[in-house]
């Protein structure tokens, strides 16, 4: 691999800018392609760019021929929990460490404070503001955790909104049918209700704050290895 | 923390480690899962990193197959040709360098310029 290869994907990584390196496997000729420029010395006929870009759409690393492999560099996975409380002190670092970019909204100063999120990004507007500031996108899990309706609800319609491959959000089974007649009221349907997971988490009996970080996660990383569920429901 | 370095590096982590050490002039190979039978460990795409001073940052499997994989990735780093390497399973013979869990992986190995 050249020096100018590798130096353009950290750029782009940086840049947060998704790109693909294709390599002949039995030469090492190598080229970048983004959505919009081709590169390197590698030749690539119409037909082969076309696949390489679909590839990176869909963030798919693999072979395209016996010669051909092309590795997808596609900007990090994010997370949004909403409510800076106990559960996301565990979930943060988790989520961090399976390759999310977690970002914590809560506008209540004394949850979101550094010294009980130390590297974690702490966005102290209303949910709906910082919703709206992140804009969640295929690549972005949405999770409420504060049970409070004032602070969960505008973060679940703003979510809803957008087409995050995850929503989830914490709460009792009576907790999630109030919810969602709340959300009905507010004019969204069953289907789009459907798309928020609650009770959240995968079914463990969990019970430590960790322990219920661990069933959440779990469960995002289920969903976000279904393919046919990552491309669900735009509302 | 060093030591656990490894385990929790993303591809970020690999190829910048990478860049740094080429840059401090050091030989570097990276060597990159390409392909996959049945149930190998790590997906396509997934990479490991190494230096002529034995420096290793990444993964192509669960540990069965990194030490080959160096070793094949130091000759690499010193003629500069490109190498396809294919394992599979181990079988009942001891020392054999392979798959215990039973997939193949093959590997490109690549010296960085």
């Amino acid at each position: 691999m050249r020096r100018q290869v590798l130096d353009a994907i950290l750029l782009a990584r940086a840049a947060t800018r998704a790109l693909a390196l294709v390599t002949n496997v039995v030469d090492g000729a190598q080229a970048l392609v983004s959505l919009d420029e081709v590169s390197g010395d590698l030749p690539l006929s119409t037909e082969t760019l076309a696949t390489v870009r679909r590839a990176l759409i869909e963030d798919n690393s693999g072979r395209l021929s016996d010669s051909l492999f092309v590795q997808c560099f596609s900007p990090p996975l994010r997370m949004v929990l909403v409510g800076a409380v106990h559960i996301a002190q565990a979930l943060a670092p988790m989520a961090s460490l399976t390759g999310f970019v977690v970002t914590i909204v809560d506008p209540r100063g004394t949850f979101a404070t550094s010294g009980r999120f130390p590297g974690v990004a702490l966005d102290q507007r209303w949910p709906d503001e910082a919703l709206a500031a992140l804009a969640p996108d295929r690549r972005t899990a949405v999770v409420t955790l504060t049970h409070d309706p004032k602070l969960d609800d505008p973060a679940l319609v703003a979510a809803l909104r957008t087409d995050c491959f995850y929503i989830g959000s914490l709460g009792s089974k009576r907790t999630h049918a109030t919810r969602r007649e709340r959300l009905l009221a507010a004019g969204f349907d069953e289907r789009a209700f459907a798309r928020i997971h609650g009770p959240i988490g995968l079914s463990i009996d969990a019970e430590s704050p960790a322990e219920i970080a661990v069933a959440i996660l779990a469960e995002i990383i289920k969903v976000r290895h279904a393919p046919a569920s990552a491309l669900q429901g735009v509302a | 923390m060093q030591k656990f370095e490894a385990s929790t590096a993303n591809a970020d982590d690999v190829l910048a480690r990478a860049a740094q050490w080429r840059s401090s002039g050091r030989k570097v190979a990276l060597a990159t899962v390409v392909k996959t039978w049945g149930s190998s460990p790590r997906p396509a795409g997934s990479q490991l990193a190494t230096d002529d001073a034995g420096n290793m940052i990444g993964s192509v499997s669960g540990g069965c197959i990194e030490g080959a994989v160096v070793s094949e990735a130091r000759q690499v780093m010193e003629h500069g040709k490109p190498k396809l390497l294919r394992y599979g399973v181990t079988n009942e013979r001891a020392w054999e360098v392979g798959l215990a869990c039973g997939g193949s992986v093959e590997v490109f190995v690549e010296r960085l310029d």
